[in-house]
């Protein structure tokens, strides 16, 4: 165009902004980033529970599924026992209250047993084998993960049926048994093998006769510790773990009406409650106060709901056929109970001890280059024993002992075992940083209270081993999912896309999240201040 | 669990976006297809509330209208950032004005489509905006605009209020809140920053005109933004809406901070966000988390004489009174 062909006065033609280039101005530049939720950070298991979550939120329960799955392959049972301290990390707790992520993670469980949603097995086989000791939470964990690297996995169980503590000792009322047996058969259609009634007492004479490459060892504590009490030969002290496993046999246990249960963890308020179910009046009897009770909080107060009764601050000093004398403690200014001379007697016709457990390391005897300290067997980071080849976890190593750290141990030893078998080590990915609170702006999160579980009724509590905490329904689960927050990641919500000034923010696509156009962003930060799960921020533009 | 509604998208219509909505329900904002009425490679400052503010309405008016549409802008920053001759950000047919006369320039494209329409009724038709800062809208331009609103001319006029003429160095307009520092306010002698009692508040002036809607907005609210414009659009006759843009230089506040400022402007009752019809108001965006004007205050240094060694407490009382004023009035913690 000449200047002559131009509208009167107009002597240029309109030239579009994009001309100038005001990425230039910037001395800051955003970037998008994956941060670790703090949920996630806290699962013992490993599990990427906002990952989850995300696929939860929109209704895909399978992928969500199969997501967790990737981490742990037993959900129906988390979502039950696991001590969830995930929730007690979550971020949405200083907004209203934690996300119940463990009600999720059941519904999820729950609807992968009644869909019969299955493993995909893997593409190749390693040829390797691996013997796996145990087949409690840790020893089915490491199992999965390493059958789905592609090995071949034998676990040999010392007892008639798979699930270890699980089944042995957690009682039917918060564990189902149809849950545990959906969920382990899984695991063996997956393509691993469980030889029960097998009891393995030389560990190197059971790798030689399978010929096995590797083994990952995980039998628990099962040996009930004893203490000394002076006690009358017709007075009946039993051990707490007898007595629940003898809850899974035809032969319930004699333990008469007036039980006196010895302990303040979970496993005294466990057979507390059972006894109870079964028209026995049960007494717990604890040295310390309730919130120095190892027990959790919220396991004492169903237990106390249920009928059961407590003798905070007391000892046991003597047990005769009939009655016990137990001894008044207070606490000192340290927070130790010490004995006050105060007595009083109680009727009794059984004391059941539930002091703890012991390893049995008798599969162990010989072995060389083992390290046993404290009556635990000592492992590396990589869970591997001293002896090259032999990895242990779970309730046997020293940690603290919950399903759920036995889960974590089982995948952690299958990527060393994994790795070890192949002449490699493996090394974990590095962690992000941690998306703390102070990196959200929750102004965009919409009012949502937190859904409780349905608990039975509680007559029914009282008389039946029937589970006492119920699960969500599809439109509560769905709602409860969708209260996380998504702590670091983001969630496609196109607030960076809209609210930038300058346009520079791309929308890739769904599933595909944001770029930045860089010459056009001036680095005002907006985006940052205004992303509400912190999956954004601002570094320093090198010069 | 009956009682949870069983719709609960996680952020709701708080976000731009929200992947768990239908498309529909999202922003006009989220889409990747939006107009970008206002184009990249503006000189706007770092995080403008402005140009975010300009953008977020003029692509909402372009959805509303289906691109049919002509804008007239006053002079201001929106205009000199924007459009430095012979380049522009704009990518709708617009039209620059004077710094006082975008309302009557608006008035007469508007009378002009009105006979084009007329001859070639099978056009598709056309629909007009006027835009500009507070000053040429509350000041210089305030007696075009009124005659605009008395003669009811088929226009939307839309303000974006930062308070104060930011364009030529940030003096005092009078939509400048008190106490406020500006170059013609300065904070200094008994009475530090802009006075209290004078100014207007020309979204009730343009309600006393009885013109058919008037809104209030902030770029802190996109989906009442939308709506209040994409409901202007339903209207014939003169419209009104009065956006709150901060501005990080006027203001002195940080970049990142924009939308932020908004919000508390919002939250704290500063500014009420509202919308009436033929005089009426209809309804007000409720305050969800109440706050005292200091948490709006104390990060502006335009306020910073106010939280000296001692907090002018005074003065605070005067700015919470008036934000108390405005929740009784527009009944900000109910919403209507
Ligand atoms: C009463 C009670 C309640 C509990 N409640 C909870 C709870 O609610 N939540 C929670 O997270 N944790 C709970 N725990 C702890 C949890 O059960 C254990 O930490 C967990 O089961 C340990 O897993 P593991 O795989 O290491 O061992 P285990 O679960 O003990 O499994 C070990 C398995 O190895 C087998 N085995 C042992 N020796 C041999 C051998 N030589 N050869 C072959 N097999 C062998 C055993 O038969 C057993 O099946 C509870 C524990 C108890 C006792
Ligand atoms: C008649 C006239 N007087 C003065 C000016 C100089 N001028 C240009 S922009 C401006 C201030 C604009 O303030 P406002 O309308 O609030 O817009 P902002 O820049 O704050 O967005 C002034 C005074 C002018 N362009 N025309
Ligand atoms: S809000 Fe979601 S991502 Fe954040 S900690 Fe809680 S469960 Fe994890
Ligand atoms: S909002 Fe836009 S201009 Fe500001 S930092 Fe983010 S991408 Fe850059
Ligand atoms: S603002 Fe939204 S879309 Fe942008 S990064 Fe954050 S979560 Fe993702
Ligand atoms: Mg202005």
């Amino acid at each position: 165009m000449t200047m002559m062909d131009k509208p009167f006065a107009i002597t240029l033609d309109p030239g579009s902004s994009l001309a100038n280039r005001t990425g230039s101005w910037r001395t800051y530049k955003p970037i998008y980033l994956d941060r670790l939720p703090p949920c996630n950070a806290t699962c013992p298991a490993g599990e990427n529970i906002q990952g989850w979550l995300f696929h939860a939120e929109s209704g895909d329960y399978e992928a969500a599924w199969r997501s967790l799955t990737e981490n742990n392959p037993l959900p129906a049972i988390m979502g039950r026992v696991c001590y969830h301290p995930c929730e007690g990390a979550c971020n949405r707790q200083h907004v209203d209250s934690a996300v119940g992520i463990n009600s999720i993670e059941r519904f999820l469980g729950d609807e992968a047993i009644k869909r019969n949603w299955q493993f995909v097995k893997p593409a190749t086989q390693s040829g390797k084998r691996v013997l796996v000791v145990g087949a409690g939470p840790s020893g089915l964990s490491a199992a999965y993960h390493l059958a789905r690297l592609g090995h071949t996995v034998e676990i040999q169980e010392a007892g008639p049926f798979a699930g270890g503590m699980m089944r042995f000792g957690i009682p039917k009322y918060r564990l189902p048994r149809e849950v545990i047996e959906a969920e382990v058969q899984r695991i063996v259609n997956l393509g691993v093998t469980i030889t029960l009634n097998t009891k393995v007492s030389n560990i190197e004479a059971s790798m030689q006769a399978g010929k096995f490459d590797a083994a990952f060892l995980a039998v628990g504590a099962h040996i009930g510790k004893r203490a000394y009490i002076p006690a009358g030969t017709a007075a009946k002290v039993v051990d707490a773990i007898s007595v629940l496993r003898s809850m899974e046999g035809e032969e319930k246990p004699m333990l008469g009406r007036r039980v006196v249960v010895y302990g303040g963890g979970n496993t005294a308020i466990d057979v507390a409650r059972s006894v109870k179910r079964m028209g026995a009046e049960p007494i717990i009897v604890y040295r310390r106060t309730r919130d120095k009770a190892p027990a959790h909080d919220f396991e004492i107060e169903e237990a106390l709901q249920e009928g059961v009764m407590v003798k905070w601050l007391s000892t046991i000093k003597q047990a005769e056929e009939g009655e016990i004398t137990i001894e008044k403690m207070a606490l000192d200014d340290k927070g130790f109970p010490q004995p006050t001379g105060e007595f009083e007697t109680l009727a009794a016709d059984s004391v059941v001890l539930a002091l703890g457990q012991d390893v049995d390391l008798g599969l162990l005897d010989g072995v060389p280059g083992l390290d046993v300290k404290d009556g635990t067997v000592q492992v590396g980071p990589n869970m591997m024993t001293g002896h090259a080849g032999i990895f242990a976890g779970g309730d046997m190593v020293p940690s603290e002992r919950t399903v759920t750290v036995g889960v974590g141990h089982g995948k952690k030893a299958a990527r060393h075992i994994d790795a070890w078998l192949k002449g490699e080590t493996y090394a974990p990915p590095p962690k992000h940083e941690v998306a703390a609170f102070e990196k959200l702006n929750t102004w965009y999160y919409s009012e949502a209270p937190h859904v409780v579980r349905p608990t039975l009724d509680i007559l029914r509590r009282q008389s039946t081993f029937e589970e006492v905490v119920g699960g969500l329904d599809e439109s509560n689960a769905l709602f409860e999912a969708r209260r996380c927050l998504s702590c670091g990641n983001c969630f496609e919500c196109d607030n960076c896309y809209g609210v930038c000034p300058d346009n520079a923010v791309i929308k890739l696509g769904p599933g595909k999240r944001f770029s930045f156009n860089y010459d056009y962003c001036k680095g005002c930060g907006v985006c940052v201040a205004e992303c509400p799960c912190g999956a954004i921020k601002m570094v320093p533009e090198e010069n | 669990m009956s009682f949870q509604p069983v719709k609960f998208y996680q952020t709701g219509t708080f976000t731009v976006g929200n992947r768990l909505l239908a498309p529909e329900e999202r922003s006009v904002q989220a889409s990747g297809k939006r107009f970008n009425s206002i184009n990249s490679g503006h000189r706007a400052c770092q995080g403008c509330g402005e140009a975010l503010g300009a953008r977020y309405a003029i692509d909402a008016a372009m959805e509303a209208t289906q691109g049919q549409l002509i804008c007239a802008n006053a002079t201001g920053c929106l205009e000199v950032f924007s459009t430095p001759y012979p380049e522009t950000s704009w990518q709708i047919p617009w039209i620059h004005s004077l710094f006082g006369n975008t309302a009557a320039v608006a008035t007469g494209v508007a009378a002009a489509l009105k006979i084009k329409q007329k001859k070639n009724p099978r056009a598709q038709e056309i629909r007009v905006i006027a835009q500009g800062g507070d000053g040429g809208t509350t000041d210089i331009g305030f007696g075009c605009l009124s005659g605009m609103f008395e003669r009811n001319d088929d226009v939307l006029y839309i303000c974006y209020d930062n308070g104060g003429y930011m364009n030529t160095g940030v003096q005092r307009s009078s939509a400048t809140p008190p106490a406020a520092r500006t170059a013609t306010t300065m904070a200094v002698g008994p009475e530090p920053g802009n006075v209290f009692g004078q100014g207007k508040f020309v979204p009730a002036i343009a309600m006393a005109h009885e013109i058919p809607y008037v809104a209030t907005a902030t770029v802190a609210d996109l989906r009442d933004l939308e709506a209040k414009v994409r409901r202007a659009m339903e209207f014939r006759g003169a419209r009104y809406i009065h956006i709150l843009v901060p501005c990080p230089l006027g203001w002195g506040t940080y970049s990142s901070e924009t939308i932020k400022m908004a919000r508390l402007a919002k939250e704290t009752g500063i500014f009420p966000v509202f919308e009436a019809e033929h005089g009426e108001i209809k309804s007000a965006l409720a305050i969800r988390r109440q706050l005292p004007v200091e948490d709006y205050l104390k990060p502006q240094k335009r306020y910073a004489h106010l939280f000296g060694k001692q907090p002018n407490v005074a003065v605070i009382a005067k700015l919470q009174a008036l934000a108390d004023r405005n929740i009784r009035k527009y009944k900000l913690l109910e919403g209507v």
